[in-house]
């Protein structure tokens, strides 16, 4: 767990790569060297453009030049791309259902010192409010690499959520992205703890300090949060009979309300969300404000134990 | 005040806006030391009954940063004008303190808007002089927009409302530094010609010297006697400006200086401080 790397990092790195194998057009809107596009630009300068501070403008954009064929990227901060631009997204993009990926940067509250208007904890729920609209959130650089790849082969419209901060990898570096398949990373039965992003780490850790205290917990990496795996939620359900999901987003509209929906229509079982508990973020460094506002490992046993009675 | 006055305070908000994104080790020092001297005059002259003891008394001048990023400056002079301690500063950012990365209406005292989300600022400002309109107050509404910060549509859809409802009780400052994150505001995506433009849009466009006291009170002076549309000063600066090593410098747009470049650009306030007489 000692290397880390920022998810952007990643999805910057996965363009250069990629752009020598597919025809894309990668967007930005003046915030390149953060969201990381600027590393495909370097590579590819006449299929990168620009367009200014105008995030509204660059979704509308990239779905008129999507429509000759072509896969684009539009980038910018998951607030501006998933928040600012909202409503171009679906109608221009989704709507029509065009090939335009949104790689939004800085979701999260872990984004830190910008403070809270830049601190994207809704984009989850609104984008997988969108019909058409696929929802990624990679857990870490391997997988943020395969998603930008299955993004890419999918016909339609994808929004992947990439974080700012340096995180632990999750995956072997031999990882298959599988778009729309829950990862179990560890057997359990008496609780599964379903995560996405930064919090598939904690959960990890979280089952590690479960196990020393008799309680066995299955672990499930939902990375594609719509279309949503189903079947291995029911079946964690049925096995383990608790669940508890974990996610660094508002608990309301995200992955806790997604896997709620899944269970209560098909197998009601106790369940807890952990995620922010409806409230703005703050300014503060990025592991200060993950342990204000419980997400972290320790957040999770106490809610596992919790809804175990223990 | 006099200008050599107002210029030691100019360069005391540039020390405290350095001292806030050092200690924070991030922030946007570039853009905040292009706004010093407009910001200070805004504060210690322009704007009628403020109360740094009743920071929301109902019929102060309002002032909306709208390149909300540059609130190290704003932190500076609002700590200066004695809203609240220059003791906060250096806990800029820090998860304890109220000074937000960006302004925060309901956490840091004489913030009359939550900025940081580019284009809304103006937007806002806006509402707050409509608002005078309809109470038949007299207050005025400035707001400091970013020369990149234009790109965004909202900003024209700002420019025609405020000349439509003829807000001549506001006057925007355009920080005209050149330069935003990815580079040269030319060749990202040129917004020129801005003061054709805003003429176009039936704005009073003055043109002034965004670091030369008496051009800038030129400026609010013609804003305050022109009725029926409102002002915006184009104020040509120098993103940076006052540390040698960060001006017109793209890079030094958002990034924290490291201790010794710290030391260095506060040694060079200091000298310009001495320089005029002041006291450091
Ligand atoms: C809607 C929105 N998009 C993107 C950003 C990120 N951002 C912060 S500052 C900045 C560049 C601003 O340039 P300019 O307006 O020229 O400011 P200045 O040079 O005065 O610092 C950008 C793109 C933002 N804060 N808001
Ligand atoms: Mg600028």
């Amino acid at each position: 767990m000692a290397e880390k790397k920022a998810t952007r990092e990643a999805y910057g790195e996965a363009l250069a790569e990629f752009g020598e194998k597919y025809d894309l057009v990668v967007l930005d809107a003046d915030l390149s060297k953060s969201t990381k596009t600027d590393t495909f630009r370097k590579k590819f300068p006449d299929r990168f453009i620009n367009v200014g501070i105008a995030e509204a403008n660059m979704m509308s954009t990239a779905a008129g030049i999507a429509t000759t064929g072509k896969t684009v990227f539009a980038s910018s901060f998951a607030m501006f791309a998933a928040g600012r631009a909202f409503e171009q997204v679906r109608n221009s993009i989704a709507y029509p259902n065009l090939n335009v990926k949104i790689g939004a940067t800085h979701a999260g509250i872990s984004v830190g010192e910008d403070g809270a208007s830049h601190q994207a904890i809704e984009d989850i729920a609104l984008m997988r409010s969108i019909p058409n609209m696929v929802v990624i959130n990679p857990a870490d650089a391997y997988e943020a690499r395969g998603a930008v790849e299955a993004a890419i082969l999918h016909n339609g419209p994808v929004y992947l959520r990439f974080g700012r901060l340096a995180v632990p990898y999750v995956n072997d570096k031999d990882y298959k992205f599988e778009l729309g398949k829950g990862v179990t990373l560890a057997d359990g039965k008496d609780v599964t703890i379903i995560a996405t992003g930064l919090m598939v780490g904690e959960a990890l850790g979280a089952r590690e300090v479960l196990e020393k205290e008799g309680i066995s917990a299955r672990i499930i990496n939902i990375h594609t949060i719509k279309p949503i795996d189903k079947d291995i939620i029911i079946k964690a359900a049925k096995e383990t009979g608790h669940i508890v999901t974990a996610e660094e987003h508002n608990i309301i509209g995200g992955l806790g309300s997604a896997v709620a929906e899944v269970l209560s229509e098909n197998y009601p079982v106790k369940m807890s969300r952990v995620g922010i508990e409806d409230i703005f973020g703050k300014s503060g460094k990025p592991q200060c404000l993950l342990e204000e506002y419980g997400l972290t490992a320790s957040n999770i046993v106490s809610r596992v134990k919790k809804l175990l009675g223990k | 005040m006099n200008n050599k006055e107002l210029q030691i305070i100019a360069h005391k908000v540039r020390r405290h806006a350095l001292t806030a994104v050092h200690s924070a080790g991030s922030g946007h020092p570039g853009g905040s030391l292009s706004i010093s001297e407009i910001l200070t005059l805004l504060y210690f002259e322009e704007m009628k009954n403020l109360d740094p003891k009743d920071p929301s008394a109902p019929n102060r001048d309002r002032f909306v940063l709208s390149k909300g990023h540059c609130s190290p400056a704003l932190y500076g002079v609002l700590a200066e004008r004695g809203f609240f301690s220059t003791d906060l500063i250096c806990k800029f950012r820090q998860i304890d303190c109220c000074l937000q990365g960006h302004p925060s209406l309901k956490d840091v005292p004489g913030v009359d808007m939550s900025t940081g989300s580019l284009g809304q600022g103006i937007c806002a400002a806006n509402g707050m002089a409509l608002s005078a309109k309809l109470d038949g107050k007299d207050y005025r509404v400035y707001s400091i927009l970013g020369d990149g910060e234009t790109q965004e549509g909202q900003v024209w859809e700002a420019a025609m409302f405020a000349a439509h409802y003829k807000l001549d009780n506001l006057c925007a400052i355009l920080d005209f530094n050149g330069l935003q994150i990815d580079g040269d505001i030319t060749e990202v995506m040129s917004p020129l010609p801005l003061d054709e433009k805003f003429r176009a849009f039936n704005w009073n466009v003055v043109l002034v010297d965004a670091h030369d006291f008496d051009s800038l009170r030129e400026g609010f002076a013609k804003a305050r006697a022109c009725k029926g549309k409102p002002t915006i000063l184009i104020a040509k600066s120098v993103k940076g400006k006052g540390v040698s090593y960060m001006e017109n410098q793209a890079g030094w747009h958002g990034n924290a200086p490291n201790d010794e470049q710290y030391a260095q650009a506060i040694e060079e306030i200091n000298a310009q401080i001495k320089a005029l007489g002041g006291e450091i």
